[in-house]
């Protein structure tokens, strides 16, 4: 099926405000995308990687590293001429092995010429992508904490089965669970830049708005990508003036204080909330083209940046994004 | 009008619903994602059969590895070639067309998973025959959520299925007003994804194309709604006018010319009548069990009682036990150096019978082939048996829920699961399903109402059914039973202390012979003599709640698991 226009997708504002923002800093780190089936999960995170302009890599070069990929790692990268490809969307289905994570010994060369080679895994196929995990609250602990360690550190190191090999894998790691159906520890959950809710629209209208351009795009894909394809040109314009503009942003002290009272307020632990909060206000900033990172920027991101970060408490039954508003409110009115 | 609604109805409505959404599928069998057949009767076989005649299918073996399941290199056939042979998968085989599962119940995560991308991908369809005998016995619901029709074929007599045949049409989207109506009858009967109405709404187009109509009428929009709505709806829709919430504010009014009967085509309905009318032919086939279920607090479906991923695969990780022979897929690990082992002693034999030269590398067989073996050690699960009885209730319930939830945060972290049984007045029940779920645990916990009699032998009974069925998926159960131990209700719920007593003595030990670690937790503001007996009976331990400190409990119940671990 052809992907969905990501210009299309109806409502879920804050959901697509965090890809962008991962997509034009990808050192936020990941997203975790909350909510149940149905919701649109995928199809925004498919169509964002649909929507990004496509990529230079070595032709040969098993990872679709870039030139600097080849410099940076000479043993595994390069090969063969630069060429464009798309933006590589990985999805990772729920059974994967860690074998077929992170690769493994190839086991054809092994035993045919009892040659030592390493056959690349998921990770490698996600490198300057994206990396989707549907269902992530239902994956083996230790395959999270290795994506995440990955994801974090951008370069994958295997030491088994007597191979040693260190290739380049960054990728936004994006996740999506239902809390109902078993939660993510809290240190994997504090690992991920940004979270987000998505719920079900309730409107009807919205629904019969969805219902319609989800049965054009069946009838007609091309008609209906073409009927988009300016919405989406915009939104790539955006993403690539906001990374020109990234590196200009450093947000004032006086900001600064306000994150740090932010995160105080609402007792987020660690200092990856603060890290994460300003990025994540940089990156925004950048996005909408604004001249300088303001208290509005960081008040839109606080929620996505430090609602997964909350301590929890048991017998606190009121939610984490409703205790952030609070906390923004009494702050800074 | 033609063909493809033929009258050749049965007076059984399951067969007939089935057969229907059969022919709404084979319309455009990648679209709807598939079926589930439900039940294990003639009349699936007979339905399949049909199917089998209609469009292609292939049969897909529940243990499928992801080398067949995907393709790749043949590893046996590679090895006795000398060179890489590539084998198509099933998937490619199978594409356009659809694929059989069988047992679906037992579906693992991991095809699961694959499965669920190829159906995003439009690869294939499936057909899943769901076998599962209890409830929450289902099938994935990754893989459900994307398939269109649900069918419970279980009570079906039919034993034959006429041909189906796809009608060919062209048929006009839907007009906004039937488009809302769907969706407000989704909202009526609580189906939050957006998947089914999408589904939902080709479906009235399949089904006015069967009909032989350009446009989509009422009755599409009832077949659409009853066969794939109403399967996956998590309430009943409000009665008769409360259905305004569910209206957004800028419902358009309803014509002012009353008219409204229903077989009047050229009368279009307003939108609010539409939506009444199907939300009606949804709900007489809303499944029969629904009101059980929603009284019992489970949300069918939605939520997944069934909890993918709760059925873990052993033998990928864990302490590493020898090398067995075995061909390394399903994630499985070759054994390089058990494999040389096993290869080496046949070198001279295998060279001289291939006439090979001596120095040629290492000849390997199939057989030589060794996979890693790993000890897993079982997932725990805590059942939790509370007794919310009227005299526990009086004295410490608030405390017990308490000292559950401190046990609940913890389980959290070491991502052990849950189970929370409840009994008083006359019912023992099953409130939460092993779950690693902490908000559903919570809620559940924080909705149990206190009040009625100490059905004692009957909670105790529920639990070891629920500790005999967590056995049953390879994992270790342990209970934790919150009580005064005063029961006054027997096992059958008949009041009277003796028996009561006598059967919950009889419960107690049946716990014991099945060898379930135990602790007895009394709840009671004085605790008598009791409690430590019940204990005694279960050959578990026992604890008189501290006062007020759910801390000590807590502690008490880690110890009772490092004990059944050291087991």
């Amino acid at each position: 099926m052809a992907r969905f226009p990501f210009s299309a997708i109806v409502g879920q504002d804050e959901m697509k405000q965090a890809l962008l923002i991962a997509a034009v800093d990808p050192s936020v780190g990941g997203v975790m995308v909350f909510g149940d089936r149905g919701t649109g999960k995928s199809t925004a995170a498919r169509a964002l990687a649909g929507l990004l302009p496509p990529i230079t890599a070595h032709a040969d070069c098993p990872y679709g590293g870039s030139h600097e990929d080849a410099q940076r790692y000479p043993e595994v990268c390069g090969g063969g001429p630069l060429r464009k490809r798309a933006v590589p969307f990985v999805d990772l289905p729920l059974g994967a092995t860690e074998d077929r994570v992170i690769g493994s010994l190839d086991l054809e060369r092994a035993l045919r010429s009892g040659e030592k080679g390493f056959e690349p895994g998921l990770l490698a196929k996600a490198h300057r992508g994206f990396l989707y995990i549907d269902e992530i609250n239902l994956l083996e602990d230790h395959l999270v904490d290795l994506l995440l360690d990955v994801a974090a550190s951008g370069e994958n190191v295997v030491e088994r089965e007597g191979l040693s090999v260190r290739h380049p894998a960054k990728f936004v790691l994006i996740g999506s669970g239902n809390p109902e159906e078993g939660e993510l520890r809290p240190q994997l959950l504090d690992r991920f830049g940004l979270s987000v809710e998505v719920r079900t629209p309730e409107a009807i209208a919205t629904r019969v708005e969805i219902m319609k351009l989800v049965a054009a795009n069946e009838r007609d894909p091309e008609a209906f990508a073409a009927r988009w394809a300016g919405e989406d040109e915009k939104i790539l314009k955006q993403i690539a003036r906001g990374k020109a503009r990234l590196t200009k942003l450093e947000p004032d002290d006086e900001l600064l204080t306000d994150a740090a009272h932010l995160c105080l307020a609402v007792g987020a632990d660690g200092l990856r909330g603060e890290l994460t909060l300003m990025r994540a206000a940089r990156a925004l900033a950048a996005l909408k083209g604004a001249r300088s990172v303001k208290q509005e920027h960081l008040i839109a991101v606080a929620p996505s940046a430090l609602r997964h970060r909350l301590r929890r408490d048991v017998l606190d039954e009121t939610g984490s994004t409703a205790r952030i508003n609070r906390a923004i409110e009494e702050l800074f009115g | 009008m033609n063909s493809g609604l033929a009258p050749d109805t049965t007076d059984d409505a399951p067969f007939d619903d089935a057969l229907l959404a059969a022919r709404l599928f084979i319309q455009s069998p990648l679209a709807f994602g598939g079926l589930v057949l439900r039940g294990s009767s003639p009349a699936r076989d007979a339905l399949l059969a049909a199917l089998g005649e209609a469009m292609p299918c292939r049969k897909m073996p529940g243990h499928v590895d992801d080398e067949r399941l995907l393709g790749g290199i043949d590893i046996a056939a590679s090895l006795a070639a000398g060179k890489p042979v590539e084998t198509r998968g099933l998937l490619a085989e199978a594409a356009g067309g659809a694929l059989v599962v069988p047992m679906a119940e037992r579906l693992s995560e991991a095809v699961a998973g694959r499965l669920a991308q190829a159906l995003d991908d439009r690869q294939v369809a499936l057909i899943l025959l769901d076998d599962g005998i209890e409830p929450d016995d289902t099938p994935p619901p990754s893989i459900t959520e994307r398939l269109a029709f649900q069918c419970d074929l279980s009570q079906s007599r039919a034993s034959q299925a006429p041909a189906l045949v796809a009608v060919p049409g062209e048929v006009a989207p839907l007009e906004d007003a039937a488009l809302g109506a769907l969706a407000a009858t989704a909202a009526a009967l609580g189906v939050q994804s957006l998947r089914p109405l999408i589904f939902a709404s080709e479906a009235a187009r399949a089904h006015a194309a069967l009909s032989g109509r350009v446009a989509a009428e009422q009755a599409d929009l009832e077949a659409a709604a009853r066969l794939i709505l109403a399967p996956r709806a998590t309430q009943l829709p409000p009665m008769e006018e409360e259905s305004e919430p569910d209206q957004p504010e800028e419902a358009p009014p309803p014509p002012p010319d009353s008219n409204d009967t229903p077989s009047d085509n050229q009368q279009q309905p307003s939108e609010q009548e539409l939506k009444d009318l199907i939300v009606e032919a949804a709900a007489a086939s809303i499944p029969p069990d629904l009101l059980e279920q929603l009284t019992r607090g489970n949300a069918p479906k939605r939520a997944g009682t069934s909890g993918s991923g709760q059925k873990r695969k052993s033998g990928l990780r864990g302490k590493p036990l020898g090398a067995r022979p075995g061909m390394p897929r399903g994630g499985a690990r070759l054994a390089l150096i058990d494999t040389l082992r096993a290869a080496v002693p046949w070198q001279g034999i295998r060279r001289r019978e291939a006439g090979a030269d001596p120095n040629a590398p290492i000849l390997m067989r199939k057989e030589d082939l060794r996979i890693r073996r790993f000890e897993e050690k079982a997932a725990r699960v805590t059942i939790f048996a509370v007794d919310a009885s009227g005299s526990a209730a009086a004295a410490r319930l608030a405390e017990a829920k308490g000292a559950v939830e401190l046990m609940l945060s913890q389980a959290y972290v070491t991502r052990s699961e849950v189970a929370l049984v409840a009994f008083r007045g006359e019912v023992a029940e099953l409130i939460l399903p092993p779950t690693r779920s902490l908000t559903r645990a919570k809620r559940a916990l924080a909705e149990l109402p206190g009040g009625g009699g100490t059905p004692l032998a009957m909670g105790l009974n529920a639990a070891r059914e629920v500790a005999h069925a967590v056995r049953g998926k390879g994992r270790t159960p342990s209970l934790v039973i919150l009580t005064d131990g005063r029961a006054n209700l027997d096992a059958k719920g008949q009041p009277g202390r003796q028996q009561a007593r006598e059967d919950a003595e009889a419960a107690a030990k049946a716990i014991a012979r099945e060898g379930i670690d135990a602790l007895v937790v009394d709840i009671s503001a004085r605790p008598g003599r009791e409690g430590s007996e019940l204990a005694a009976a279960m050959q578990a331990r026992f604890l008189a709640l501290p006062r007020a400190d759910a801390k000590t409990l807590h502690q008490a119940i880690g110890a009772v698991q490092k004990v059944g671990e050291a087991a």
